[in-house]
């Protein structure tokens, strides 16, 4: 699936945000990414969040806080966000594994510093919030009513190589 | 500048390093259970590369729902099954011979020290007991691993862990985890090994180590480690026998991955254990943790006693020396899941069983089960669950429900009372 690093933007105003709220471990039975595809969310209980509303379907990019993705190694998470055209979060931080079965999957876990991710926070109560990244230069446009901010962002050589060629097992298979 | 000993195994399992920063590792052992490899095995498929790097030195076990309670679970053991006998792997555990994976592995002699270990679970950690480098990944990560025998990682920075004193009579392994936990926060050790050292850690057995791992990656850590020393030798011996003329040879030869004296750090946190109480936790993170005596009193509907952090035979021994004799209160459910076929059938040579069920447990067949709310103890809305587990996330049992951890005294205690109970005070 093509990947896409663009689009409107869901505010998810928590820390430590983990993988069983993503997606519960009751649908870890199913043995494809798309049937994963209503529950996205489904567990996250934060004031003004519907996991069945249209904001969430709306959303092609999840800004977020620090320690994003906590908890089980379940790539279930990155997988429920694939499928519902969620290829991009942006956070202060995020557990590891979680991180990395996003880069694995070729899709992006953007790490930016707290002043940027409260920016971007502030920006959201103007209203809608379409964000925009350009990988190959490290960017992020952020646009709102009309207005725009940008932010510059750090990947390591190796996320960004997992990005661009698609993912992990495409990078391993073509090297050893 | 000496070396930790994730360094000396990173070092010496170095593969390629593509860019700086990136280390691709060989990897000793990519274990495999049955919700998160099947769809590595379909991908695999997909793409025309069902192959395995190496069919013994991939382990593979159906684990979280067994046996199978609906076709759902049972195309995923059957996806497993098919794929492990298709590749003839040495080792893959069905119905009869399955436990739950962390404990299963370590007790099958699978685990040595300066081996890197890779799993679809992020409980991996547990193997660090063994003086191993062992991270839960991910699937893709895992299909790679399957693939091709690598993994990458970041440098790892370690947090030392300094556990100091003695452990007090009545505290375990699983308080003093919790506790640092609570110190440490659920980030505070992100991308970093957490290498537990100190007398506290010397004087505990393998099986206590296991709980103090287990939990590293509660913190965010990627593996938690301890020096293999006398007390790892002794457990591997069976297993590595024909490999060292004497035990003391083991020892010296294990030695050679232990920390350097001037290792560097990431930080260095020193714990007096001496004066701990038994830890619990609080709300929905495992970092909130308190002295059990805080939250003594709070009704329970269930106790359960098992899973990959306490679910071993000297776990159960505690538990049974608590309720040998005594009765479950009414309003609680009790159940017992030994986490091993082998644990199981200690425990009943033991009559550890016989006293669980006479305490009034329910005794089930080793499975991850309940912990992450599969089967075997799932929690209706509003429900309270003391647990030997390790994660209390909302939901995590079961919607709506409420997971306090515990050690297995402490769980013990709470089923004979049916609110929250320092064992001491029994």
């Amino acid at each position: 699936m093509e990947k896409i690093f663009k689009g409107p933007a869901i505010f998810l105003d928590r820390n430590d945000i983990n993988t069983d709220e993503i997606i519960p471990a009751k649908y870890l039975t199913e043995v494809t990414k798309e049937a994963l595809k209503p529950y996205m969310l489904e567990d996250l209980k934060l004031e003004g969040f519907d996991p069945r509303g249209e904001t969430l379907k709306n959303a092609r990019v999840v800004v977020t806080r620090e320690n994003f993705g906590c908890g089980s190694s379940r790539e279930h998470a990155p997988w429920v966000f694939e499928v519902n055209g969620v290829h991009t979060i942006i956070g202060q931080s995020y557990a590891r594994i979680f991180r990395q079965n996003m880069f694995n999957g070729g899709m992006l876990a953007i790490e930016l510093p707290k002043e940027d991710i409260d920016a971007l926070f502030a920006f959201s109560q103007q209203g809608e919030v379409t964000i925009d990244v350009d990988v190959e230069a490290q960017q992020i446009k952020a646009c709102c009513g009309g207005q725009c901010q940008d932010f510059s962002f750090e990947i390591s050589a190796f996320d960004k190589a997992l990005v661009q060629s698609g993912g992990w097992v495409e990078f391993a298979d073509a090297r050893y | 500048m000496g070396k930790t000993i994730a360094e000396k195994i990173f070092e010496s399992h170095l593969r390629d390093e593509p860019f700086e920063g990136t280390k691709v590792l060989d990897i000793d052992r990519v274990l495999c259970h049955e919700i998160t490899t099947p769809v590595a095995i379909a991908d695999l498929e997909w793409r025309g590369k069902d192959r395995v790097f190496d069919n013994t030195k991939i382990k593979a076990v159906i684990d979280h729902v067994t046996p199978s309670k609906d076709t759902k679970t049972a195309i995923q053991a059957k996806m497993l099954r098919d794929w492990a006998r298709r590749h003839d792997l040495q080792d893959f555990f069905d119905v009869g011979r399955n436990g739950v994976c962390h404990a299963l592995f370590p007790e099958k002699g699978y685990i040595r020290p300066g081996f890197t270990v890779i799993m679809g679970d992020s409980h991996t950690c547990t193997h660090g007991a063994f003086g191993a480098f062992a991270a839960g990944v991910g699937t893709t990560d895992l299909e790679v691993g399957i693939l091709k025998g690598v993994c990458a990682f970041r440098e790892p920075a370690t947090i030392r862990v300094n556990l100091n004193g003695c452990l007090p009579e009545g505290v375990f392994a699983k308080d003093v985890i919790l506790y640092v936990i609570g110190q440490l926060g659920v980030n505070g050790a992100t991308d970093r090994v957490i290498e537990f050292a100190g007398p506290v850690v010397d004087g505990m057995t393998m099986e206590a180590r296991m709980t103090l791992c287990n939990m590293a990656i509660e913190a965010g850590g990627t593996c938690g480690i301890c020096m293999p020393d006398r007390v790892t030798v002794d457990y591997l011996w069976p297993f590595i026998q024909n490999d060292y003329v004497s035990k003391e040879a083991a020892v010296a030869d294990f030695a050679k991955w232990h920390s350097d004296a001037d290792a560097e750090y990431d930080q260095v946190l020193d714990f007096n254990i001496s004066t701990l109480a038994p830890q619990v936790t609080f709300d929905y993170k495992p970092d909130c943790v308190k002295n059990v005596v805080d939250l003594a009193g709070t009704p329970v509907d269930q106790v359960y006693i098992g899973t990959c952090t306490n679910g071993r035979i000297e776990d159960l021994r505690i538990a049974a020396q608590i309720l040998k004799g005594r009765r479950i209160a009414d309003s609680v459910r009790g159940i017992v899941s030994p986490a091993t076929p082998k644990i199981f059938s200690d425990a009943l040579a033991e009559g550890i069983i016989q006293i669980f069920m006479d305490a009034g447990f329910c005794v089930t067949n080793p499975t991850c089960g309940a912990c992450l709310g599969m089967s075997n103890g799932v929690l209706a809305e509003g429900e309270v669950c003391a647990s030997t587990s390790n994660r209390n996330f909302n939901g995590r049992m079961g919607k709506g429900g409420m997971v306090h951890l515990m050690s297995p005294a402490t769980a013990a205690a709470t089923a004979i009372t049916g609110v929250i109970t320092d064992a001491r005070s029994l």
